[in-house]
């Protein structure tokens, strides 16, 4: 019984990071309507951000986070600004929209694996890593702190999309971008603003990530996690892609445990496949066929 | 010719066969493949078991590669197809990763992540430019047909194309059949060429490869995966120095050639009779204007 707590608390945990990663890639999609592959460069770099403040510069820890996470978020607008908006401005097929996020994340992984090196690193000890004992249940600290930092910076992003004016037009924008301009809602500056905060909750995803593992480029095959999540939840939805990454690290921690971690992605993608043959629109999405 | 140029022409041969598979999805029906190295490795492993534990013919063990990776596309291909664009391609990424996992770890039949050694090197330079041959003359073919046209007319505009009765699903699942199929060809030859496989000739980088020859050539255009196979095939292999900085070097092309000419080198020019006679009589004009 008390494996089974620990294991439910250990997959909510990863859970939440992978949601992190998750409603980022969510909110982009929800917006330009294309699977942005470049998601997982970002978060790979945002988590080299805060390793290098870390080791290099010897930030303390509540100044590194802020930092790797801005960075992420700057360097996402940047990808958007060289990337994506030349692409946009033309009204280009959504297609090639993703592949421009192909190329753009192939250069940036090869680029750090040119520079920085192809190997794993590991992170300074941030938290102590003495874990929590309740009783003869003993819960990895960590794992706890991962997942208050997470659901903090969750009911931060829910309340700027769902609070705020600016989270407003993000919401106008998503559903007819061209209405929501007409309304006086600069639709460049969502997307600049949109891209920030996908960015920036990748580095924080990258950094809790790294904590918790390693860093090494190519760490952004996590964002694959992140797209199955969003699928099991529902493409572009963002209490979906939340629930479908719970549900997601639920399921791995499970499978890891009591089948063999070995196999532990494949129950992901054997997760994904089951959602979209029954119900293909996800848990929380609508159904979404190709639409001219 | 010497061995080394045999070799770089064998690779440029088994290369085509997965280019033109993925110029066909892509390029033609507008689906985005990002796990081809997943097909490459059913066919690769599938004709490998066969040659070696079960010492069956090379030609059958081919075939039997070419049927399993035709059989797995169908299986990815019937939940995802029906629903949007990026469904497919997220379950391609997670297909051929998923497949590399299986190999990695089932390790009776495939040697897990040492992979299987000494296989008999069957794929000679007539074996694989035939083939090339065969399978280019039999896309152009396609892509020039009735059926060709469906796709082209899917990938342009799908609800319009079903208004006027093409069966989009059916084409779509059929042009990743005949992908996977290319591919699993090319997994089978690449494997009794190398002499050896494993899983991580199969990775991720092996799809980013290929799909970026697809875009360098030109997406709509025969002729320009046929070019791109042969230059970015030979180029790293005479470049061996700037090996480290290639896969940078196609990322950042990747995206400039969506920003500034998504139709790829050769736009939908094809390299046939017509269009080079028509070729020539512009190049004339223009010189008889010089004089």
């Amino acid at each position: 019984m008390s494996t089974f707590l620990q294991q439910i608390i250990n997959g909510i945990s990863i859970g939440s990071v992978y949601a992190l990663i998750a409603v980022g890639y969510s909110l982009v999609y929800s917006i330009l309507k294309f699977s942005n592959f470049a998601h997982g460069s970002v978060l790979m770099l945002g988590s080299y951000f805060g390793f290098f403040a870390l080791t290099l510069f010897k930030v303390p820890f509540w100044l590194a986070l802020p930092l790797a996470i801005i960075g992420a978020g700057i360097l996402a607008i940047i990808n958007e600004r060289l990337a994506y908006r030349p692409i946009r401005m033309r009204n280009a097929p959504l297609l090639y929209l993703m592949i421009s996020s192909l190329g753009a994340s192939i250069f940036l992984e090869n680029l750090t694996i040119v520079t920085i090196g192809p190997t794993f690193r590991t992170y300074p000890e941030v938290f102590p890593i003495a874990p929590f004992m309740l009783g003869d249940l003993s819960i990895g600290r960590l794992d706890v702190i991962i997942l208050i930092i997470a659901a903090v910076s969750m009911a931060l992003l829910t309340w700027i999309i769902y609070g705020t004016r600016i989270g407003n037009a993000i919401r106008a924008t998503s559903y007819n971008m061209r209405v929501a301009s007409l309304m006086g809602i600069n639709p460049d500056l969502v997307v600049g603003l949109v891209f920030f905060l996908a960015g920036a909750s990748a580095g924080l995803g990258g950094v809790l990530f790294g904590i918790k593992y390693t860093v090494w480029p190519q760490m952004g095959i996590l964002t694959l996690k992140a797209f199955i999540a969003a699928v099991v939840g529902g493409l572009g939805s963002l209490p979906g892609a939340v629930l479908g990454a719970v549900i997601l690290g639920v399921t791995e921690t499970f499978a890891a445990a009591f089948v063999s971690s070995a196999f532990r992605d494949l129950f992901s993608y054997a997760l994904m496949i089951v959602i979209i043959l029954i119900r293909p629109g996800g848990l929380l999405g609508t159904i979404t066929e190709e639409k001219a | 010719m010497s061995e080394y140029y045999v070799g770089i022409l064998i690779l440029i041969c088994i290369n085509l066969l997965a280019v033109l598979g993925l110029s066909l999805l892509t390029g033609f029906t507008g689906l985005f493949n990002f796990g081809q190295a997943g097909f490459l490795a059913v066919g690769a492993y599938t004709a490998t078991i066969l040659t070696t534990q079960y010492k069956l013919p090379f030609a059958v063990a081919l075939l039997a590669g070419i049927l399993a990776s035709a059989l797995t596309s169908l299986v990815i291909g019937y939940p995802t197809l029906r629903l949007k664009g990026d469904y497919f391609a997220i379950a391609t990424l997670g297909f051929s990763e998923a497949v590399r996992l299986l190999v990695e770890n089932l390790e009776k039949l495939t040697g897990g992540s040492r992979g299987i050694p000494r296989i008999p090197t069957y794929t000679t330079l007539p074996v694989a430019l035939g083939t090339a041959i065969v399978a280019l003359w039999l896309v152009a073919n396609y892509v020039r047909s009735r059926h060709g046209r469906n796709c082209v007319a899917i990938r342009e505009d799908e609800l319009a194309a079903e208004s006027i009765g093409v069966n989009s699903f059916r084409y779509k699942q059929f042009s990743f059949a005949i992908n996977a199929m290319l591919a699993g060809l090319s997994g089978g030859l690449l494997a009794h060429y190398v002499g050896f496989i494993q899983p991580s000739m199969f990775s991720l980088i092996k799809s980013t490869e290929l799909i970026v020859m697809v875009i360098f050539g030109g997406m709509h255009s025969i002729t320009g995966a046929v070019f791109a196979a042969i230059t970015l095939t030979s180029l790293p292999e005479l470049l061996r120095a700037a090996q480290a900085w290639r896969l940078v070097v196609y990322g950042a092309l990747v995206v400039v050639i969506m920003v500034v000419r998504p139709e790829g080198l050769m736009g939908s020019w094809e390299l046939t009779p017509a269009n080079v006679k028509a070729l020539l009589t512009g190049f004339r004009a223009l010189w008889q204007e010089g004089e």
